[in-house]
């Protein structure tokens, strides 16, 4: 079974400073694998130690400096990674995204079996990436998955968690999946895996490779665009401060707690 | 005339129109006022009998229109069918705006409609508004919650979703002369990709109702440990309330993830919300600081869950709880 497993550089969100022009301070701000796609990675590994003849081939859209990442889930575990990076991808939502990541994997990876996603990214939070390539490529999807269960006779069974039921689901692939947070460990770089990590090529795409034209990607392909952009505001209370238990518990009666 | 407002009616398993739904139609009636008086339209993809039950609701919450698709396959959601009927739909509709609560369901067939129609979708919406020009101004939180950004769409229709309890449903209803049209869409040829082999509802005390609740006792990183949780339950339950978590709570494996308040957890704004332990990363107060009042506790002063509260109080709430406890009984 070929994987090719989409990952994203995020900046991490928890530690975002402000310029005084309340911008975003973009110097010095970290860059760090979105969360959600370690949980996707933990999960194809799995599949790959239970299940012979599995590849797992590392995918990401961004900039050079993304290969670093993909270095790390070398390192851990993938067997390949690619890097699309062109300065025409630069400026794309979700659209021209989904649209950029699966023509690149119609062009070199047509014989892939399973696309597997992090259900959100941390800094859009969009979770709109993985539909918008199932959709290019006109494959089934399954969202919101907990727990890949088996895989055979080029089917996928998966659990899925949404708000109020759990769902077994089969899949016929190729198919992509999403993948919400799940209750592993991440698994660590072996040595070896190090060693090969860092001898690694890792071949960067361009718009060429994937035969979009450049008003297809990026910017220009992007049917929207951030009209402005702004600090979020602040609510404005003033905190009544107390040290004592007893006025706490009146205050937790007066806002409507303990009715009878 | 605009061509009008769409908003998708999901239909939930339980067999009724979502809430979400009337929340959106609400704040469509208020769009449609700077569009001209454009239509407010719904689109259903129902099971044949189910149609007639929901036409009093969608009479009384503002809405010209319903269009809707019948067919037994309905009754379950499934990507691929749905996605092929709402396309199909959408396309004979053409409408200028289409709003899409941001549940799981439509999470999962948003991006798919948008895709296929090669248009632009917003999610997660915390504003909607009509520029002079007509355009959709759709605002969302980025970057954790930190930044907002006011996204507009060159295509048509223009997109977006919005969470449940962004915004409100009307207090009165909106009453119209709604017209009902049946759509046909061509589903031959379609063969199911996916299979539900097995549902299983949770149980209901697995169920959080963090939506409907009232109160919140809500626990993040000073919460430490199980235990801490378990004082968090006590609270609650004291107050006839639910327990919710912030995500760095989730993370540390306190809390599950079913129960996260946050950008990447559920919005809710009950009565009342108290933060323990919670610092007030903009990621866990963009999910919850449009609560009626929010009461902080917290070992640091500075923590910047004060800037948001009405009442706060510095100190451990593994002290303070059961104290509190004990304050309460008493009243």
């Amino acid at each position: 079974m070929k994987i090719v497993l989409c990952v994203k550089q995020v900046p991490d969100t928890s530690d975002i400073k402000w310029t005084e022009n309340n911008t975003i301070q973009r110097e010095g701000l970290e860059s760090i694998i979105n969360p959600y796609d370690v949980y996707a990675f933990e999960s194809v590994l799995r599949l790959k130690k239970k299940y012979e003849d599995v590849t797992i081939t590392a995918l990401t859209m961004g900039p050079k400096q993304a290969e670093g990442m993909l270095r790390k889930l070398l390192a851990v575990g993938a067997d390949d990674a690619v890097l699309l990076s062109d300065k025409k991808f630069a400026g794309a939502d979700t659209y021209a995204t989904g649209k950029t990541i699966a023509a690149a994997i119609n062009s070199k990876f047509p014989d892939y079996d399973l696309i597997v996603c992090g259900q959100f990214a941390i800094d859009g939070d969009t979770a709109q990436t993985g539909p918008s390539i199932a959709n290019f490529l006109d494959i089934p999807q399954v969202t919101y998955v907990k727990e890949i269960i088996e895989y055979s006779e080029s089917c996928l069974t998966v659990l899925r968690e949404i708000d109020d039921c759990i769902e077994r689901v089969k899949v016929k692939l190729p198919a992509l999946i999403c993948v919400l947070q799940g209750d592993f460990e991440p698994s660590r770089a072996s040595i070896n895996g190090i060693i090969r990590a860092q001898k690694a090529v890792i071949p960067v795409y361009g718009i060429d490779d994937t035969g979009l034209e450049p008003e297809d990607a990026g910017l220009k392909g992007s049917p929207t665009y951030v009209n402005k952009a702004f600090r979020a505001p602040q609510k404005d209370v003033e905190c009544v401060y107390t040290d004592s238990c007893t006025e706490l518990a009146d205050a937790i009666k007066c806002c409507g707690g303990l009715n009878e | 005339m605009s061509k009008g407002i769409l908003i998708y009616s999901e239909i939930t398993s339980a067999d009724y129109v979502h809430t979400v739904v009337f929340e959106l139609s609400n704040k469509a009636v208020e769009l449609a006022e700077k569009l001209e008086n454009s239509p407010v339209m719904a689109l259903l993809l129902v099971k044949p009998d189910l149609i007639n039950e929901f036409k009093e609701a969608f009479q009384k919450s503002g809405f010209d229109k319903v269009f809707y698709v019948v067919d037994e396959r309905f009754g379950a959601y499934s990507t691929d069918l749905f996605a092929k009927a709402a396309i199909q739909a959408v396309k004979q509709i053409d409408p200028e705006i289409m709003l899409i609560g941001a549940t799981c369901q439509g999470r999962d067939l948003a991006p798919r409609i948008s895709t296929a129609l090669h248009t632009g979708l917003t999610a997660d919406c915390t504003g909607l508004d009509i520029l002079d020009n007509g355009k959709l101004a759709a605002t969302r939180p980025t970057f954790g919650g930190q930044l907002m950004a006011t996204i507009l769409c060159k295509n048509l229709p223009q997109m977006a979703t919005v969470r449940p309890k962004v915004f409100k449903p009307a207090r009165e209803d909106i009453l119209r002369d709604t017209t009902f049209i049946k759509l046909s869409v061509d589903l031959s040829g379609y063969e199911p990709k996916t299979e539900i082999l097995e549902q299983t509802k949770k149980f209901v005390s697995e169920i959080n109702n963090l939506d409907s609740a009232d109160i919140i006792v809500a626990g993040g990183k000073g919460m430490k440990n199980a235990e801490g949780f378990e004082l968090l339950k006590r609270l609650a339950d004291k107050l006839g309330g639910t327990v919710g978590a912030s995500r760095t709570a989730v993370e540390m494996g306190l809390a599950s993830p079913d129960i996260q308040v946050g950008q990447t957890g559920k919005t809710v704004n009950p009565k009342l919300y108290i933060a323990c332990g919670i610092s007030g990363a903009l990621q866990h107060t963009i999910g919850m600081k449009n609560s009626a009042k929010i009461i902080g506790i917290n070992t640091d002063k500075n923590a910047p869950i004060f800037d948001i509260c009405d009442y706060g109080m510095v100190g451990d709430a593994f002290e303070i709880i059961p104290k509190l406890l004990d304050a309460l009984d008493q009243r």
